[in-house]
């Protein structure tokens, strides 16, 4: 059985502007990761930055997470979390 | 983020199902999508520690792996990413045709059918350029157990330890391939769902603006596939 959702008003994402954003942020990196002199722990910080910047533009405005319910939005948060303290015990574990 | 078309593109593509406040096939999709995010970061944790965990360095990003090819494959993936998109707008306004004449422009507008197959394309080629450069890789001598001997890459380790990170070579090639080879599968299944959608439901023209679930959730899979090698790209190609 179905219930009708009412009609959201939402406005479309330029998506042509956010591959344009995707491309040259893809550039960046690989430009960051040989050719520019900056020293290896501020090349990893930049380097994640900018690809967890790209994937979150692909979740919000490609997945339309941005406007989607909250509690369809918890169900992608959740396993982050998650995925956190899995890394995070492992690595204590290795260290002590 | 700036915007051009004004309209209620994010309209449910059929009625929700009472409770979640989706349709059922789009939940499920999330909760798959979800669960995937765990097994990924299993994979990526695991490289993690193992690379930042093991005593000596492993081998100098661009120094074995060919990072222009992989370069050129992630603007394939960003490319069908956007196409996959502009095909759930173009159902979503009712465009089901493949490229139509718009009066007063030069270039045509595509439709559902168009863009779907350049995803298609798109994302079979990033499939035959991973294949490519496996090739070329085991070619080299770079295998899952490290550097074959007597290879050219088993040569040019001995000469620079460091660089080739010659102490860690066979982890490197068993999380290199394990991950890169389980996206690369996650694509390949996309690329035949894909397939399957477009000559079973997109060419008879069987989705309407009124119910386009098929494209949403394949596009949302899609998405992730393209979400998770930009995680990769920079863990594996870049660092």
């Amino acid at each position: 059985m179905t219930t009708p959702t009412p009609q959201t008003t939402h406005v479309r994402p330029n998506y042509m502007l956010i591959w344009l954003y995707l491309f040259v942020m893809t550039i960046a990196e690989v430009l960051l990761a040989f050719k520019l002199p900056v020293s290896p722990n501020v090349k990893l910080i930049l380097l994640l930055i900018l690809a967890i910047w790209k994937a979150l533009l692909v979740a919000l405005f490609f997945m339309h997470l941005k406007f989607e319910r909250w509690r369809l939005r918890v169900i992608f948060i959740v396993p982050l979390p998650l995925a956190i303290i899995l890394v995070t015990t492992v690595i204590m574990e290795k260290v002590f | 983020m700036q915007t051009t078309t004004m309209t209620d593109a994010m309209r449910p593509p059929v009625p929700a199902e009472p409770g979640a406040g989706v349709y059922s096939n789009k939940l499920g999709m999330w909760v798959f999508l979800a669960s995937d995010v765990m097994f990924f970061t299993a994979l990526i944790g695991s490289y993690i520690v193992l690379r930042f965990g093991m005593g000596s360095a492993w081998a100098r990003p661009g120094a074995v792996l060919n990072v222009p090819l992989t370069g050129l494959n992630t603007f394939l993936l960003i490319c069908s990413s956007v196409s996959m998109v502009k095909a759930y707008a173009a159902i979503a306004d009712g465009k089901k045709y493949f490229l139509r004449k718009v009066p007063g422009k030069t270039l045509q507008d595509g439709g559902l059918k168009f863009w779907l197959l350049v995803t298609i394309i798109c994302g079979a080629g990033f499939v035959g350029v991973q294949v490519v450069e496996y090739i070329k890789l085991v070619g080299h001598g770079f295998t899952p157990t490290g550097y074959r001997e007597g290879s050219l890459l088993a040569e040019h380790a001995l000469a620079d330890p460091v660089k080739y990170g010659a102490g860690v070579a066979g982890m490197y090639g068993s999380t290199f391939f394990t991950m890169t080879g389980f996206h690369g599968f996650h694509v390949t299944c996309g690329v035949i769902s894909m397939l399957y959608l477009y000559f079973t439901k997109v060419l008879p023209e069987k989705y309407s603006p009124q119910d386009y679930r098929g494209i949403e959730v394949i596009g949302l899979y899609w998405h992730f596939v393209d979400l998770v090698w930009i995680i990769l790209f920079t863990i594996v190609y870049l660092i």
